[in-house]
């Protein structure tokens, strides 16, 4: 096994970050890593884990594939708080907030409000031709305002034994909310691998103007992801407002939409497009919440948190920065820009 | 031959007039006035349907309620017109306020918080511009990790809310001057208004101030015309910081506290108002006027949803966004039939 | 004093280039460049080249595509730095690091973009940077007036306080040259300047360029339209793939020699290649043209021109750089959209709106830019050659592993791809091997024309061979094929008709046979179609 090899693997330091980060948490409270059934059900530290990253992992997931495009989405927070608000609503007016039926019911109007979202995003910056930060960032601004008008302005909470289900609980041992993510990000992994979606959105990340000429439908593709995106964020309100079985829409996924874009970043997806990792995202989503769970245990003041993810932030950024990479890549040539094409 | 006359016989195609007829508005003027339009639609509506809505004391109140946003807009406008964007400006308000809180619960004097909460603000624009021009990231990205560090400084300086007592803070947040039926101003108010005006004799009778917009115009061609592009592109990232340091403090003397939760979302107003207020998002086009009069505007939807009653609060978070829409499907538009 | 070695010609061919007469006398070169060779990566862009600017002296720089004309303006700018040789201005030996000191040095560059900042007013434009200060700050009427007073001494009758967005590219240059002259210009680069301007603004041009040549500043004047280098220039200095040809007085060169020297016979090619027999055109009987333009034109781009091309057939593109042939083939592509006449595809008149449009009819083209246009660089070389074939097959059906395999091994043995590893990221590819990936993306959607622009353009010999071998060979299967290329040499090897082109328009069309030599192309050129 070619040790140099591995270490140049993209994953490898945010790995080393991540066992780095439970063995210090496992010597600080022993108990941390322990893993026990009761009920029926698996509990511990490490499940704790699983069912945190849910609903950041689902966040991050759309985000990949729309930052594979050379977009951004920073929308999916007020995505999020719509979707809850939605759901609970209609929940909460209906007759039977116990039945299935109308949880399921309620679920399916709310994903239709998110993909009507995704559809707005997506046809701005695919057809309008609006740069995706500016696009998204309609809706971020109104879409909380929107939440709110939906609630009347109040936290709806809800009492409904099915929703409940979606974070709290339990099938097979396992966490619901860890089970959907988990199916989500499998789904997502065969419909961009084993279609040919995922190449496509690559080619068109990495050179629109030839991905075009190609014959690649563009357009429709970079509309397809904002869908997307919107979608799995709808899936990731559902587990948050079941959390708290209220629909908060001044918090509800408040800064998700850094921490997505930081979860992609780290698993090594480029914020200039082209090729992404699903798995990198997994692990990238993994390592945040880690750190935000260790630094309680480590005993880190809670206030310092913010400071230390904007350190690895700024530290990842510096990395990437085309400077940085180019200087560890090659020497540099000396007054000259390296030129695009052989000059004529 | 002589080419003194601009009589173009060229074949049929385009036959772009030499000079702009005289009634029609220069290119550059056009987005701003969409602006002017809604700000007179908002005024006409507002005052026929409400009460006491064209007053002294409710367009006084704007400013009074505002001038902070109108500090951080006019440092906006300055980066936004180099076809960049500066996302940190929120946290930085935040930051420079939990300091100067936390300075003066130590007991420093005014004289020398009040200097630092702005140099706060310029130090971390200093960051940023060297991220972008030295390392070549993402302004997006640059003032995302900014923000990040700033939120996460106040966090530590400030992790709950604290008071300011301090005499000259708090003689400053009450002073008023002005008429007594209402048309007052604050001396935040005059701070916002002399930042206004400096950056106005900036931009458009400055070398510097001409090269941002430059800049703009094509970041490519500025550097081939010999201009100083680098260093320009550092500074508008530390005058976009330092506004936000000095809208810090002025926040600081309007809610006479600090604390490490303010700003959020501070950021996308200031940008919602210079892109309401007629600048494009590419960059080379706007004015500073403009950006103030995109915080009027936005200062009155706040008004008339409160004067309304009947409409939640919340509605002028919809408002904006409705607006931004409108003036960004309006400006893509533009750039399109230009070409 | 500074050696000014006579132009030494690369090409034996050539007679040596005319010493230097009495006018030259006792007049020192304001820039000498000698010697100069720069090196990217694998790539040797220009090998000892010379170039000398005398004042008040039109110097036109000519070359094709490759010939290195960019790299050498680019060298004395300073944008690149320069690996051997010296750049002497005024007599002092000199090296720029960037344009703004070459600006400071006098010498400004006015680029076919014009360079300016078109939000900005015309007498920012030319004043920016030297504007009329009062107390630090700008005094706009004084500048406004300085400007007025810049534009006038070059007879430019143009409001200064109006946008420069406003007017229109020709003018735009024309502010460009007058900032230039500002700054105190002493030598003056025009790179392509009259690319797209019609004739009365060529003519405006022109006069303001005599203009300045009468007041003593050297200009070099960078340009592929024969006729305007005639025009307007005292003297030349011809470039090919990299290397000097030869400095010449533009009263001393005939165009059919220019033509000749700019891209005439390459010894080292022809010693390689095998001598193929000419094509022929065989007995086309009641076949129908695949594709027939009439008339097909864009404004600003190709004049409407009729081309028939049959399957079976190549028809090749000749002319020099800059004559319309890209725009031509991206016209039969829908690349880009025609303004007049129509296309018949297989008979049917059709409008090609998109490159979709043209996949579907089976038509498809090879971009000349490969980089931009052609290969994503960070996929591999199987994903780039697979990515025409999925995108007809759309995103849900995804090209069997065992399929796209067989694809990709067929076209790295016959083309020759080296690294022939088909998970290779095709970034890191040579130019040469990235054209042939480019070109197996293509044949491997089977299509019934193909466009191809600039194919072995920066290949070695041997794999140019084996691409114009499979060229021939689809064209015998039935497949119709457009065939552009700087060199005349592959092009009459490969082709059963020569369309000519000159200065965007097609001047001519030659039918191969054994009697058909390249000089029967290049006095088609010169003489642009008119008379004898």
């Amino acid at each position: 096994m070619n040790l140099g090899a591995i270490a140049r693997h993209r994953l490898f330091w945010p790995l080393v970050a991540l066992v780095v980060l439970l063995v210090a948490s496992a010597l600080k409270s022993p108990a941390f890593l322990e893993v026990t059934v009761r009920d029926g059900h698996l509990f511990g530290g490490p499940v704790d884990i699983l069912r945190r990253t849910s609903v950041l992992l689902l966040v991050a997931l759309g985000m990949t594939l729309v930052i594979a495009t050379r977009g951004i989405d920073l929308s999916v927070g007020a995505v999020m708080a719509i979707a809850g608000a939605v759901a609970l609503s209609q929940i909460a007016a209906s007759p039977d907030p116990g039945a299935l039926s109308t949880v399921l019911l309620a679920m399916l109007t709310a994903l239709a409000v998110a993909l009507a979202i995704g559809v707005f995003n997506g046809f701005l910056v695919a057809v309008v031709g609006i740069q995706p930060i500016v696009a998204t960032l309609i809706f971020m601004t109104a879409g909380r305002g929107i939440a709110m008008l939906i609630t009347g302005g109040q936290i709806t909470t809800v009492t409904s034994a099915p929703y409940k289900t979606i974070a709290s609980g339990y099938w097979l041992g396992l966490p619901v909310a860890a089970l959907i993510a988990a199916f989500i990000f499998g789904a997502t992994a065969l419909l961009t691998r084993r279609t040919a979606l995922g190449v496509l959105i690559e080619s068109v990340g990495i050179n629109p103007s030839a991905s075009r000429l190609a014959g690649v439908r563009a357009r429709t593709i970079i509309w397809t992801v904002y869908v997307i995106c919107a979608a799995f964020a709808c899936i990731a309100g559902f587990i948050k407002s079941s959390d708290i079985m209220a629909a908060d829409s001044n918090n509800a996924g408040l800064f998700i939409e850094l921490d997505a874009i930081l979860a992609v970043v780290i698993g090594g997806t480029s914020l200039a497009g082209g090729k992404f990792s699903l798995t990198g995202t997994l692990v990238g989503s993994l390592v945040i919440t880690t750190l935000t769970l260790s630094i309680t245990i480590l005993g880190i003041p809670v206030n310092a948190v913010s400071l230390f993810k904007a350190l690895v932030v700024i530290a990842v950024c510096l990395l990437q920065s085309p400077v940085v990479q180019h200087r560890m890549r090659t020497r540099r040539r000396q007054a000259a820009p390296v030129p695009v094409e052989v000059p004529a | 031959m002589a080419t003194d006359q601009l009589t173009p016989t060229r074949s049929a195609g385009t036959a772009t007039p030499q000079k702009a007829p005289r009634w029609r508005l220069d290119a550059r003027y056009q987005p701003v006035l969409g602006t002017v339009v809604v700000l007179a639609v908002m005024l006409a509506v507002g005052g026929s349907r409400y009460e006491n809505f064209l007053t002294g004391r409710v367009m006084a109140n704007i400013l009074i309620n505002n001038s902070f946003l109108v500090v951080l807009a006019v440092g906006m406008t300055f980066v936004i017109l180099t076809g960049g964007i500066d996302l940190s400006v929120g946290a930085v308000v935040a930051l420079s306020g939990c300091i100067s809180a936390w300075m003066f619960t130590h007991g420093w004097s005014a004289g020398i918080t009040i200097p630092v909460c702005v140099l706060v603000g310029t130090l971390v624009g200093l960051a940023v511009g060297v991220m972008v021009h030295v390392f070549e990231i993402q302004p997006f990205i640059a003032t995302l990790a900014a923000m990040f560090l700033a939120r996460g400084l106040c966090y530590l300086v400030a992790p709950e809310s604290i008071p300011i007592t301090d005499p000259t803070i708090v003689r400053l947040s009450q002073t008023r001057w002005g008429t007594d039926d209402g048309l007052v101003i604050t001396p935040s108010g005059v701070i916002a208004l002399a930042v206004v005006a400096v950056a106005f004799v900036v931009l458009h009778y400055t070398r510097f101030g001409r090269t941002v917009y430059a800049i703009g115009g094509s970041e490519q061609s500025a550097r081939l015309m010999g201009l100083p592009v680098a260093r320009t592109k550092v500074l508008v990232y530390v005058i976009s910081g330092t506004c936000a340091g000095l809208g810090g403090l002025l926040f600081a003397i309007f809610s006479r506290s600090g604390y490490s939760l303010t700003g959020v979302g501070m950021e996308l107003d200031a940008i919602a108002a210079v892109v309401i207020g007629g600048t494009l998002l590419t960059g080379g086009s706007g004015f500073v006027l403009g950006s103030v009069l995109g915080v009027v505007v936005l200062g009155l939807i706040q008004t008339i949803i409160t004067f309304q009653g009947t409409l939640s609060s919340w509605w002028t978070k919809i408002v904006i966004g409705a607006l931004l829409l409108v003036f960004v499907v309006l400006q893509r538009l533009l750039v399109l039939r230009r070409r | 004093m500074t050696t000014s070695p006579s132009a030494i010609p690369a090409d034996q061919h050539d007679p040596p280039a005319a010493p230097r007469g009495p006018r030259d006398s006792g007049r020192e070169p304001v820039v000498a460049m000698t010697g100069i060779t720069v090196t990217f990566p694998g790539v040797k862009a220009l090998d000892g080249v010379d170039l000398r600017l005398f004042p008040g002296e039109v110097h036109a720089l000519m070359g094709e595509n490759g010939a290195g004309k960019s790299t050498l303006i680019k060298a004395l700018t300073g944008v690149y730095s320069i690996d051997a040789g010296t750049i002497v201005v005024d007599g002092t030996e000199r090296t720029f690091a960037g344009p703004a000191q070459a600006q400071l040095a006098g010498i400004s560059t006015v680029y076919q973009e014009v360079n300016l900042c078109d939000n900005l007013s015309v007498a920012e434009n030319v004043m920016l940077g030297h504007e009329v200060r009062r107390a630090g700050l700008v005094d706009f009427r004084a500048t406004r007036r300085a400007a007025r007073e810049h534009l006038k001494a070059l007879n430019l009758d143009i409001d200064p306080a109006s946008t420069l967005s406003s007017h229109s590219l020709a003018v735009q240059q024309l502010v460009a040259i007058c900032r230039a002259m500002v700054v105190d210009a002493r030598v003056l680069i025009l790179d392509e300047p009259t690319s797209s301007l019609d004739v009365d603004e060529v003519e405006r041009l022109f006069a303001v360029v005599r203009d300045l040549r009468g007041r003593g500043v050297a200009i070099l004047f960078v340009s592929h339209f024969l006729e305007q280098v005639y025009a307007i220039s005292d003297r030349m200095t011809v470039l090919r793939n990299g290397t000097l040809v030869g400095e010449y007085r533009t009263a001393d060169l005939p165009r059919v020699e220019l033509v000749q020297k700019m891209i005439g016979r390459s010894l080292e090619v022809l010693e390689q290649l095998e001598e193929a027999p000419k094509r022929v055109v065989a007995e086309r009987g009641d076949v129908q043209p695949y594709v027939q333009a009439i008339g097909l034109g864009r404004k600003g781009s190709i004049e409407p021109f009729d081309l028939d091309v049959y399957p079976g057939e190549v028809v090749g593109l000749a002319g020099l750089l800059g004559s319309g042939r890209t725009e031509l083939a991206r016209l039969l592509y829908g690349a880009d959209r025609s303004d007049v006449g129509e296309l018949k595809v297989d008979g049917q008149p059709t409008k090609l709106r998109t490159p979709r449009s043209a996949l579907a009819r089976r038509i498809v083209y090879s971009s000349e830019s490969r980089k931009t246009e052609g290969i994503i660089g960070d996929l591999t070389v199987r994903e780039n050659i697979v990515l025409g074939l999925q995108a007809e097959r759309g995103w849900l059906r995804r090209i069997p592993q065992r399929k796209a395999d067989e694809v990709v091994a067929q076209y790295v043995e016959q083309l020759g791809i080296r690294p022939a590893n088909p998970d290779a990221i095709a970034g890191n590819l040579s130019g040469g091997n990235q054209q042939k990936v480019l070109l197996a993306r293509w044949l491997a959607t089977q299509p019934k024309l193909l466009l191809l622009d600039e194919p072995t353009r920066g290949i070695d010999v041997g794999a140019k061979a084996e691409i114009q071998r499979l060229v021939a060979e689809l064209a015998e299967q039935g497949m119709a094929v457009v065939f552009i290329s700087a060199e005349l040499e592959e092009v009459l090897r490969l082709s059963h008709r020569i369309a000519v082109l000159r200065d965007r328009r097609k001047v001519g069309e030659l039918t191969n046979g054994d009697d058909v030599t390249t000089d029967d192309v290049v006095d088609l050129i010169a003489s642009g179609g008119q008379d004898a």
